[in-house]
């Protein structure tokens, strides 16, 4: 599909509705915002910026990083990679850089599948472009940085990140507002190849403000023995966020593993599920997700659709429900479309149960440590595959969030 | 060290305990037998002050400290340890969490020390484990020791720690009793004192026990010897037991 395919497609699709989530009126927020100075080094950043970043996971330092990226409002201010057999560059760069690059662009995502992705089309504020050639393999992680600093923006980035065959690429992202902002929109659209060989892992956190709405939109393709693995972590208020980020095992054996962790304050509304189309033999999946809400309300949805035999697919929810307000959703979906395929799931919502929290105080904890200790293994997902400072950020970002919320 | 007058519980509107008196020194351990649904757990409950079991009446010392009022949590604090019978799962939570933050409670932590303890019951594999999650019956009893190690409580209340435990684990298991027990040391050198339930009895062949009870229908009905209650309780059951003039 041509650029001016994609622009009309785009164009038509302008007030389409999101299948769900509540709807944005993109008028309300502002599509302007003044231009950012680049930086030499990430150093260079306020501490303020530096310290907002270090809560999704950002390192200034750029210690144990293979690349750095850095977006503020619509100005690209760093992009650098410092290993071999990697790149790094805004997106828009990549798009004039590489003839190919459209090939890659809305096929893992429709570019008409709502009025946001849409927009991201019609009104793209950059977003980063992650390439591992073929072979390559990072032992740090790649970061990316997208922050908004004006109250009320629109931020719409589009993010391609394609592994080439063989290659081993770790990413973290993290995505946040400066202090002082309470209200914008962001809307990020990425789009994953992995290649025959390759193995993506993705770590995504989230810091937005209580008014702040956030619309990703996310698809990834896996060929032959590709694996690919999503970490999201949103343990802060916003106002609504939706995502359904779709996997698609194209080749053999290719394994796919969505963890998702989520909390939520009163007036925070969060719709965020995984889904997975296994569609080549062999393929497998496994979506976990932990939600705990303190008031708010949380939608957490799976669906695995296996459409050739031989495949095995796993989805796991669990909610927590920490007090008298707020409510959780699980959805999970199975769909089995041939015979000789093995899907299954689990979910439970609740509350604590008392009998653990008296267990554990017989020895000596009181109800709140107690309560803290049950709450931190609840969300103490089992991460395989992740580097272990990657899994030390998600860590931290839990915790942090877990014990301010806890305090508010 | 222990004194329950006249306890009188309820859980849920039905009695459970009726008039209950029960006094353990300091070095002493005793066993309480009694048939199913008499009661036994729910004194060791109401004891450790699992909320729930409603206090009637009477009171519950503790080193003569009134402990009746006091909070699960408190209690744990001053010194008294529980091994439950049935004890919940912990999902999340692992093993090595919870040994860590009672020997952290009790002063200097470290991570060699916890290895010990863990070797000491066979469970060095099972640390990195959800609390007596997927545990088996058998693990689930070692589990409740190595907590109790940690812990280190001076009164010490044992629910069935025996029933499930295999032949080799129980020399194991009655090995660690003894050490929490102190019962090595002569009873005037004993720091501390147990409560231990058991139906068939198997530890006491290698706790030798001061005293036993049988609690029958929410109250104390007999003691004695505890060899000799059970071999009474072996050839007459319970029913030599309501009548029992001792
Ligand atoms: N939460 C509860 N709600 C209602 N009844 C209860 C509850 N807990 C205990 N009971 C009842 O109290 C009685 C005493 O129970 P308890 O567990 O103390 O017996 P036990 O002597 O320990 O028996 P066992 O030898 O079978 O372990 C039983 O009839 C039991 O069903
Ligand atoms: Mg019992």
């Amino acid at each position: 599909m041509s650029a001016v395919d994609n622009r009309e497609r785009a164009k038509k699709a302008q007030n389409k509705l999101s299948a769900i989530g509540p709807d944005i009126d993109l008028n309300t927020y502002s599509a302007q915002a003044k231009e950012h100075g680049k930086v030499q080094k990430l150093k260079e950043l306020s501490d303020e910026v530096k310290e907002k970043s270090i809560s999704v996971g950002i390192d200034a330092e750029e210690a144990c990083r293979s690349g750095s990226f850095f977006q503020m409002d619509h100005s690209v201010l760093f992009s650098s990679a410092c290993q071999s057999g990697l790149e790094v560059m805004s997106s828009t760069e990549a798009l004039e850089k590489y003839d190919w690059l459209s090939d890659y662009w809305w096929k893992a995502v429709k570019v008409d599948t709502d009025k946001y992705t849409a927009a991201a089309e019609l009104h793209q504020n950059h977003g980063y472009f992650l390439r591992a050639l073929p072979g390559a393999k990072v032992e740090f992680p790649l970061q990316a940085c997208l922050y908004m600093t004006r109250e009320g923006l629109a931020q719409k980035v589009h993010n391609i990140i394609i592994a080439e065959e063989g290659s081993e690429l770790h990413i973290i992202t993290g995505c946040t507002t400066a202090p002082a902002v309470r209200t914008g929109l962001h809307i990020g659209i990425s789009e994953f190849y992995i290649k025959k060989n390759a193995h993506v892992t993705f770590t995504m956190i989230h810091n937005w403000a209580e008014n702040v709405e956030v619309r990703p939109r996310t698809g990834a393709i896996i060929e032959e023995n590709g694996v690919f693995l999503s970490n999201y972590v949103c343990m802060k208020p916003v106002k609504t966020l939706q995502m359904y980020p779709t996997a698609y095992c194209v080749g053999e054996n290719a394994t796919v593993r969505f963890n998702t962790i989520l909390s939520a304050v009163e007036g925070s509304h969060m719709d965020v599920g995984s889904r997975v189309f296994l569609s080549a033999k062999g393929s497998r999946a496994e979506l976990a997700a932990r939600a705990i809400t303190r008031g708010g309300d949380i939608v957490t949805r799976g669906h695995l659709i296996g459409e050739v035999p031989g495949i095995k697919a796993h989805l796991e929810c669990r909610g927590l429900i920490l007090s008298e307000k707020g409510s959780i959703h699980a959805i999970p979906e199975l769909e089995g479309k041939v015979n000789n395929i093995d899907m299954s799931h689990e979910a439970a919502v609740g509350k604590i149960a008392e009998e653990e929290i008296q267990y554990l105080m017989a020895r000596g904890l009181n109800n709140e440590e107690a309560t803290s200790a049950i709450i931190r293994g609840f969300l103490d997902v089992e991460i395989k595959g992740l580097p272990e400072h990657l899994k030390r950020e998600i860590k931290k970002a839990v915790e942090t969030g877990e014990r301010e919320e806890r305090l508010m | 060290m222990i004194e329950v007058k006249n306890l009188t519980v309820s859980i849920e509107d039905k009695l459970v305990l009726k008039d209950v008196n029960l006094h353990i020194k300091q070095g002493e351990t005793i066993i309480l037998f009694g048939p199913n649904g008499s009661g036994k757990t729910s004194l060791l409950k109401t004891i450790i002050g699992i909320p729930g079991y409603r206090i009637e009446s009477g009171r519950i010392f503790f080193n003569n400290m009134d402990i009746t009022e006091l909070a699960m949590d408190k209690r744990a604090k001053l010194g008294i340890g529980i091994a439950f019978q049935r004890p919940p799962a912990v999902r999340g939570v692992k093993l090595r969490d919870i040994l860590r933050i009672c020997i952290e409670k009790r002063g200097y932590f470290n991570e060699e020390n916890l290895n010990e303890l863990a070797n000491k019951l066979n469970l060095l594999n099972f640390l990195e484990r959800d609390i007596n999650l997927g545990f088996s019956g058998g693990e689930i009893k070692r589990s409740e020791l190595l907590q109790l190690l940690a812990q280190d409580p001076s009164f010490i209340m044992l629910d069935e720690p025996d029933s499930g435990v295999d032949l080799v684990n129980i020399n194991l298991v009655g090995k660690v009793i003894n050490e929490l027990l102190e019962r090595e040391k002569m009873a005037s050198r004993r720091k501390k004192a147990g409560l231990i339930i058991t139906h068939a009895g198997y530890i006491l062949d290698y706790v030798n026990a001061d005293r036993g009870y049988v609690m029958m229908n929410g109250t104390i009905s007999c003691s004695g010897n505890p060899r000799d209650l059970l071999e009474d309780i072996r050839t007459e059951g319970f029913e030599g037991c309501v009548t029992c003039p001792r």
